[in-house]
């Protein structure tokens, strides 16, 4: 197996008697898109800031390639670094800023321009090269911001919250662009946001944080269907949570029994290996509960009557909130002809093997 | 009829008035050819300026002025800077207390200023020098200094720096390769508002100036005990272009720095 491009062992950061970030591990392998995802204040930036050597760890010990780099100061350690606010400097041109990093690198005037040229058309504006920062829409001057980090062909790439700043529609752009260029290069990422749309559609490794701990590290397809915790499971899309109990637990399905939906034969390797008795919490997104005109056939799945209580209408989808008794649920569907409307009843469906299920309280 | 507005258009005139014709008679009679520096002007003529031009009190006050004003400015300038760049880039303990000290000086009447830190001379037993004299024009440039830079300087992000780190540059290459260059158009402002102010003052240089050395308004307040000479007006209008001229001079090219770094 080979080494991973940069392991956290440990590492600490603590501001007087706050504590930013709890003890971390992690390994990082070359030439992956780690996703370090959270709410603000859940670490993640102070994380990446302790690997960009901006911040010291209060504990651990950060190795790239292997080696120590607690004590390497930020402009020894060859890391291509990305704000959200693109931190272009902007008394220099597009070119001048692009080259900013050669300068410190033993490269000839010739492979210079080559690079500087190069990195412009990996992101695809080889035109702007003399204009200056100012005139570029924000968009561009990202681009700019990633060109001018990648040209120094960094040992890991670092980009803290790059897109948040950009309009929805660009924003989306810019995702496919920046994981083209991260595939293209191969280039070891770690990517900062607290959007979890972006988190799942760029990344081969989520790290969930929250409150300066790590929540869960998994592909963006295992952190958002069997979610570790409650945390996870409602900070990446809606989800529904029904308390319950563990009625009957085999090899192949956990059956739970929750107050509302009677008992719900979960998959076993979503059930986190609860056993018999226990107390656990059903877990369902909100796309994965349907909701079907009484009275039609279930199909095998699972359902309940309940009335609409509040209808978002957003054209292709629609999120509905469903009366059931003491609870609320909430199920996002595609909508095929009409809506429901508000006070409707509904049969409110879930196939048990869209569910997930975790420890309940004790 | 009268509006209110146009009332308020004619006392805003007076006001203007007021402030500025003692200042344009000032002017005008610097050109006055007759012996007396009064109206009514007897034709126009540059013979004042000749004649300060020969008098070797006022160049001297000129040179002295000149020096005094270049080393304040430079002097105030680095300190400002450096101070700026501690009270916004870094946090300790005191910061506060330091920064406004820093900037008191504005808020103390220059009297007071002045009086102080000659009774501190006197209480320490240090005779009177042009060193001192700078270091009391320096005192009380340097709020304008760090109000202007430090201004600049919230503006300036931090990330900017921190891109220039990451990208192989040590914190002082970072520092001269970008900070400061985005400074510079405040670091100039400063550099002339510090200029000025200590070219113009009399209050704190009457009190603190060895005795043998005058600036040049010492040199004017001396000279109009004696008399009010005719050439009084053309050194007034000397300074009035100097002082007004170095400014919007400074202005101009400040922003054409400015215009291409934002």
């Amino acid at each position: 197996m080979t080494e991973p491009a940069v392991q956290l062992d440990q590492i600490a950061k603590r501001f007087g008697p706050f504590t930013a970030v709890h003890p971390t591990s992690l390994d990082i392998p070359a030439g992956h898109f780690v996703t370090l995802l959270g709410p603000s204040g859940c670490g993640k930036t102070t994380t990446l800031r302790m690997i960009a050597g901006l911040l010291d760890p209060t504990e651990g010990e950060i190795r790239v390639k292997g080696n120590r780099v607690n004590e390497v100061p930020i402009h020894r350690r060859n890391l291509g670094l990305v704000f959200q606010n693109y931190a272009l400097f902007p008394h220099r041109t597009v070119e001048q800023n692009v080259a900013f990093g050669l300068k410190y690198r033993n490269v000839s005037k010739e492979e210079a321009k080559r690079r500087v040229a190069d990195a412009l058309s990996l992101v695809q504006l080889p035109e702007l090269g003399h204009r200056y920062p100012r005139e570029l829409s924000g968009g561009q001057q990202q681009r700019i911001a990633l060109a001018r980090a990648i040209v120094i062909e960094p040992d890991v790439l670092l980009l803290d919250e790059p897109l948040s700043a950009l309009d929805a529609n660009l924003r989306e752009d810019m995702r496919v662009e920046l994981k083209r260029i991260q595939d293209r290069l191969g280039i070891t990422t770690i990517f900062v946001t607290h959007d979890q749309s972006e988190a799942l559609a760029m990344s081969d490794q989520i790290v969930v944080m929250s409150a300066g701990r790590v929540e869960q590290v998994g592909p963006p397809e295992e952190v958002y269907n069997t979610p570790a915790n409650e945390f996870v499971a409602r900070f990446l899309g809606a989800s529904n949570i029904f308390e319950g109990r563990v009625a009957d637990a085999t090899v192949d399905v956990v059956a739970l029994d929750v107050p509302i939906f009677g008992v719900v034969p979960v998959p076993a390797e979503r059930a986190q290996g609860l056993s018999n008795g226990e107390p656990a919490k059903l877990v369902v997104r909100a796309e994965k509960l349907k909701l079907a005109r009484p009275g039609t056939d279930a199909d095998g799945a699972v359902s309940v009557d309940g009335v609409v209580e509040a209808v978002d209408y957003q054209g292709q989808v629609a999120r509905y909130f469903v009366r059931t008794g003491e609870s609320l649920l909430q199920a996002v569907n595609m909508i095929d002809d009409h809506p429901f409307a508000e006070g409707e009843t509904a049969s409110v469906r879930l196939r048990p093997r869209d569910c997930a299920a975790l420890p309940g309280n004790k | 009829m009268l509006s209110g507005w146009s009332l308020i258009r004619a006392w805003t005139i007076l006001v203007y008035l007021f402030m500025f014709l003692p200042v344009a008679v000032v002017v005008l009679l610097s050109f006055n050819a007759s012996q007396f520096g009064s109206f009514p002007m007897t034709g126009f003529s540059f013979r004042w300026f000749v004649e300060l031009w020969h008098n070797d009190a006022i160049l001297r006050a000129f040179r002295v002025s000149f020096v005094l004003g270049a080393l304040t400015a430079v002097i105030s300038t680095t300190l400002g800077v450096l101070a700026s760049l501690a009270l916004i880039r870094y946090d300790f303990r005191g910061k506060n207390l330091i920064s406004t000290a820093l900037i008191a000086p504005i808020l103390v009447p220059e009297v007071v200023l002045a009086v102080a830190l000659l009774l501190f001379l006197r209480f320490l037993a240090i005779p009177k020098s042009f060193p001192l004299l700078l270091m009391g024009h320096v005192i009380f440039t340097l709020p304008f200094v760090v109000l202007v830079v430090q201004a600049r300087l919230v503006g300036i992000r931090r990330d900017i720096e921190e891109a220039a780190m990451s990208l192989g540059a040590s914190p002082r290459q970072a520092f001269f390769e970008v900070t400061l260059p985005l400074l510079a158009p405040a670091i100039f402002a400063g550099m002339l508002f510090a200029f000025t102010i200590s070219f113009d003052d009399i209050t704190g240089t009457l009190f603190w100036k060895p005795g043998g050395v005058e600036t040049v308004p010492t040199q004017i307040f001396a000279m109009l005990r004696n008399s009010i000479s005719p050439e009084i007006n053309a050194l007034g209008t000397v300074m009035i272009v100097l002082t007004v001229g170095l400014p919007l001079l400074g202005a101009a090219v400040a922003r054409r720095l400015g215009s291409r770094t934002n």
